[in-house]
């Protein structure tokens, strides 16, 4: 398999199968950021075409200063945005149950996966009950490393407006993944005494 | 400061406590609650992280609809045994070209409707 900067470079001096090779390698990773953002199976295959468009159009000014992955993660972001913003809703669908997901690189430290197995689950399934517009900035700061500048922009709201919805958004996914007990104290304060 | 004060700038400063103020980097170092607070912050993030690795499996068809938008036309009918693939995109660019010559029939039809109008009106003020 060639390098991916190999690839972009033949891809911007206008090599087709250079292109086509790079959808190849990053079409799942993009569809599965797209489909963490809308939450949406078809929603999800618009954004990616989108996103490949828009890449297309704009390869020859990507310069490389960052990552082509981060790159493309910020248009996918823009793209979905965009797709629901136009769309006016503001869903909050779960992720169907026989979504395949594929581990892709699963021997990354595979005692704390296992330790935080039920964890991941349940995170998983809160992150789906996150209104959009939360979900989004934590999805793209948390999982997908993007900084508060890159996310403010891709979602056309301000650096502080990202912030103050990544606070909500985390504060919702500890309440929900730590929730008090009947004392008002929670089993993280609890544990911390036992210490 | 209060544990109410700190938890609201944990929740933003988990994965950046050194920016957090010196009263409340004060009252952390002393305050349990606050301390487990964090902890859960942080094992929040770092599952969060390993959640980037998993993928999701797409439809069969989403690879060939990318690659038919993204392909020059000439290389759709050799690739393809002279039949273009029929794609999601492929139909959006039809449905789109579509469009436009509905929008461009009706317009001429209007300037025709017009122009009709406005002879005859003028043909009344002769008479």
């Amino acid at each position: 398999m060639r390098e991916i900067d190999e690839l972009i470079e033949e891809a911007k001096g206008g090599s087709h199968v250079a292109f086509e090779e790079l959808v190849r390698l990053t079409y799942q990773d993009t569809y599965t950021l797209a489909y963490r953002l809308t939450g949406d199976e078809e929603d999800a295959s618009d954004v990616v075409q989108e996103t490949y468009l828009r890449v297309h159009k704009g390869l020859k000014k990507f310069r490389g200063d960052a990552q082509f992955s981060t790159w493309l993660h910020r248009i996918t972001a823009n793209c979905a945005n965009t797709f629901l913003g136009r769309r006016g809703r503001s869903r909050t669908d779960e992720l169907p149950e026989d979504s395949a997901i594929v581990d892709l690189n699963p021997q990354v430290d595979p005692a704390f996966r296992a330790d935080v197995g039920d964890l991941r689950s349940q995170l998983t399934d809160a992150l789906r009950t996150l209104p959009p517009k939360l979900r989004a900035v934590v999805v793209l700061r948390d999982i997908y490393d993007l900084p508060h500048e890159s996310i403010a922009d891709e979602l056309g709201i301000t650096e502080s407006a990202a912030k103050v919805r990544l606070h909500r958004a985390r504060k919702r996914l500890r309440e929900r993944l730590y929730p008090l007990n009947e004392e008002g104290t929670d089993d993280g304060e609890v544990e911390a005494r036992a210490v | 400061m209060r544990c109410d004060d700190v938890s609201v700038l944990l929740a933003g400063s988990a994965d950046e406590i050194e920016t957090l103020a010196k009263p409340a980097a004060q009252h952390l170092a002393s305050c349990l609650r606050c301390q487990a607070e964090l902890a859960q912050y942080r094992k929040l993030l770092r599952v969060m992280k390993t959640l980037r690795t998993d993928l999701l499996s797409p439809g069969e068809d989403l690879l060939t609809d990318v690659l038919e938008l993204v392909r020059p036309p000439a290389t759709v009918h050799s690739l393809h045994g002279g039949k273009r693939v029929s794609g999601r995109g492929a139909e959006r660019r039809r449905a789109y070209i579509g469009g436009i010559a509905a929008a461009a029939t009706a317009a001429g039809a209007g300037a025709i409707v017009l122009a009709t109008r406005i002879g005859g009106s003028k043909t009344h003020l002769a008479s």
